[in-house]
């Protein structure tokens, strides 16, 4: 064991030798290496985190929300149907929500407008997200003009900025009263956007939602779990455009770490007859060259994967949040929770360090099996 | 004297298959003798560097058989042959061929790091061979700085580290000056005289009449002709 050891040491010693003889070489390959495994490792923590936030904050959404449909499209819930879902056998609670999209045509872009039932906001009074107060440059106080479905101008007053610290949800969001709700979208009283359901037993959701559908059949329930799916499905497809969009990189990485190990030049070609010529086995050389792939990609990957982590996680990852996140205008301002999926880590070190350690090693291969004189002709 | 190396029959073709196939070495019976200084001459193309890779296990003869202490080589896996090579040749190559970016003694220890040998020691035989040699003050010198001539005892250093019976110099005085290929007549004097065989290759006048030779073997066109 201990000659194997002073082996390996003297392979790296003279690995490490070999590496700064050809600096710049190894310098340029580590600097698009590096940049690789970046961007592909920053794409895949971004949306995992987004995944996994999205996956966190829909533990707290109703089990069943349920929909009315007019012609297939949605249409408000009458209050009538509270009464006749609060009768389903296993439904805990039942509620009416006011919800929707406000577009507000000062900075082009859509507020969330909800009336909570869980908070009473007096008739004028209105509490708006980190991203609106930003945008609209509203503070506490401050008086802030809404168009109304009519097109009357509405006069609400700030009464407060919702606290960053559940920004992810917050910052679009715009909190009004009920009447206030009914009048800028011109909403009946008794109507409401949709109805949440809180079901006594998890098990007995899907089944509780065939209930409804039997009772109400103009009414589509929607499922947490459902909700949730769709959030990684476009989460994924956003991942997937992303990461197609890097093949064209990974390509020329592919090409050059190619161009890197098969093109062997003379020098080296020479060099590997040398090594043969005094003593070395090709299984020397190939460990040696083996050692060489493994220092530079896994000081690449490594570089790469810790530069991804500080963008994504850190800095919040300028480059592709616009893309992956999918917010329209009001790009909530937040940091992602530190998340790493270990599946995710090995298969970024499986297709990018195991191809290019195979790139490096069969050209070098194909040189050491060869006679060194042949070699060094 | 009993023959540490035999040839019989061989003959190595290059571009072997190809319409422009030849014979670099073209029937060869040659017996070869230990702690001998043999001297392989010819002109230009006749053979002398081919058979030298012959003799030295660098390459395996197309047709025939090449016997290493009695064993038969020729058709030995790679490893083993890999391994028979290590113990037994040490070689000075015409252009050097000592690995650039490296120092004169990192390439001197480099024969010796697959045995792995501990650190200290080889390092201090190394040194003690640039020291017999005379280029000890040179040892932290990368060999891209050094002359001809220390480039030479450099390689000469490597070939001895592993301290083979056979030392094998392709060409060795092409590149130095009468001074120094007397200097290096010295050195082979040397190594006659601690008991290794000595297998050159030149077409140097001062070296096949060089009085450590002790046999000389012409070739022409690939065959032995004196």
């Amino acid at each position: 064991m201990r000659h194997w050891i002073a082996r390996q040491r003297y392979l790296i010693d003279y690995t490490v030798a070999a590496l700064a003889r050809r600096k710049a070489k190894n310098a340029g390959l580590l600097a698009v290496y590096t940049a690789l495994v970046f961007l592909v490792a920053s794409v895949l923590l971004y949306s995992h985190a987004l995944k996994r936030e999205a996956a966190y904050l829909l533990q707290a959404a109703p089990e069943v929300v349920v929909q009315k449909l007019t012609a297939g499209r949605h249409d408000l819930v009458p209050a009538s149907y509270i009464e006749k879902l609060r009768d389903i056998r296993g439904v805990r609670s039942v509620e009416g929500r006011l919800w929707g999209y406000y577009f507000d045509p000062l900075v082009a872009a859509n507020f969330t407008v909800m009336a909570p039932s869980d908070r009473a906001l007096p008739a004028g009074s209105i509490a708006i997200g980190e991203g609106i107060a930003r945008t609209r440059g509203a503070a506490e106080g401050d008086v802030m003009a809404v168009r109304g479905y009519d097109g009357a101008l509405i006069l609400l007053r700030v009464a407060e900025v919702l606290p960053q610290s559940a920004n992810i949800v917050t910052s679009d969001l715009l909190l009004m009263g009920e009447t206030d709700f009914q009048a800028l979208f011109g909403i009946r009283p008794g109507h409401y956007t949709d109805v949440t359901l809180s079901v006594a037993h998890p098990r007995e959701v899907r089944k509780v939602a065939e209930k409804v559908v039997l009772l109400l059949p103009d009414t589509r329930p929607v499922l947490r779990e459902e909700v949730l799916r769709t959030y990684e499905a476009v989460f994924d497809w956003r991942e997937g455009i992303v990461l197609t969009l890097l093949v064209g990189a990974g390509l020329a990485f592919a090409i050059l770490a190619w161009e890197k190990a098969s093109g062997l030049s003379a020098d080296e070609r020479r060099e590997i007859g040398v090594l043969k010529a005094v003593g070395w086995e090709t299984g020397d050389v190939l460990k040696m060259k083996l050692w060489e792939g493994a220092l530079v990609s896994g000081f690449a990957f490594l570089a790469g994967f810790t530069l991804a982590y500080w963008h994504v996680f850190t800095f919040s990852a300028p480059l592709f949040a616009p893309v992956l996140k999918g917010w329209s205008v009001l790009y909530p301002d937040f940091s992602l929770t530190p998340a790493v999926d270990g599946l995710q880590l090995a298969s970024l070190f499986l297709f990018t360090v195991v191809p290019y350690i195979a790139a490096t090693l069969i050209p070098v291969w194909r040189a050491a099996v060869t006679d060194p004189d042949t070699v060094m002709r | 004297m009993d023959a540490f190396i035999e040839l019989r029959g061989v003959r190595k073709a290059w571009n072997e298959g190809l319409p422009n196939q030849f014979w670099a070495v073209d029937g060869i019976d040659l017996d070869l003798a230990r702690g001998c200084v043999t001297l392989l001459t010819g002109p230009s193309g006749s053979g002398k560097t081919t058979l030298l890779t012959l003799l030295g296990a660098l390459s395996r003869p197309t047709e025939g058989r090449v016997r290493l202490a009695g064993e038969d080589v020729s058709s030995l896996p790679e490893r083993f042959l890999t391994e028979r090579r290590r113990h037994n040749f040490g070689f000075v190559f015409q252009q050097f061929n000592l690995i650039r970016g490296l120092s004169v003694l990192e390439n001197v220890m480099l024969p010796a790091y697959p045995l792995a040998p501990p650190h200290g020691e080889l390092r201090a035989r190394a040194l003690q061979l640039l020291r017999e040699l005379g280029l000890e003050h040179r040892s932290e010198a990368r060999v891209e700085w050094l002359s001809g001539g220390e480039a030479q005892r450099a390689a000469i250093a490597r070939a001895l580290i592993n301290d083979p019976p056979v030392i094998i110099a392709d060409e060795p005085t092409a590149n130095l000056d009468t001074h120094l290929s007397m200097a290096f007549l010295a050195i082979v004097e040397r190594l006659k005289a601690q008991g290794r065989t000595v297998i050159l290759s030149s077409h140097d006048a001062l070296v096949s009449e060089a009085p450590v030779v002790d046999r000389i073997v012409s070739l022409r066109d690939g065959k032995v002709v004196g």
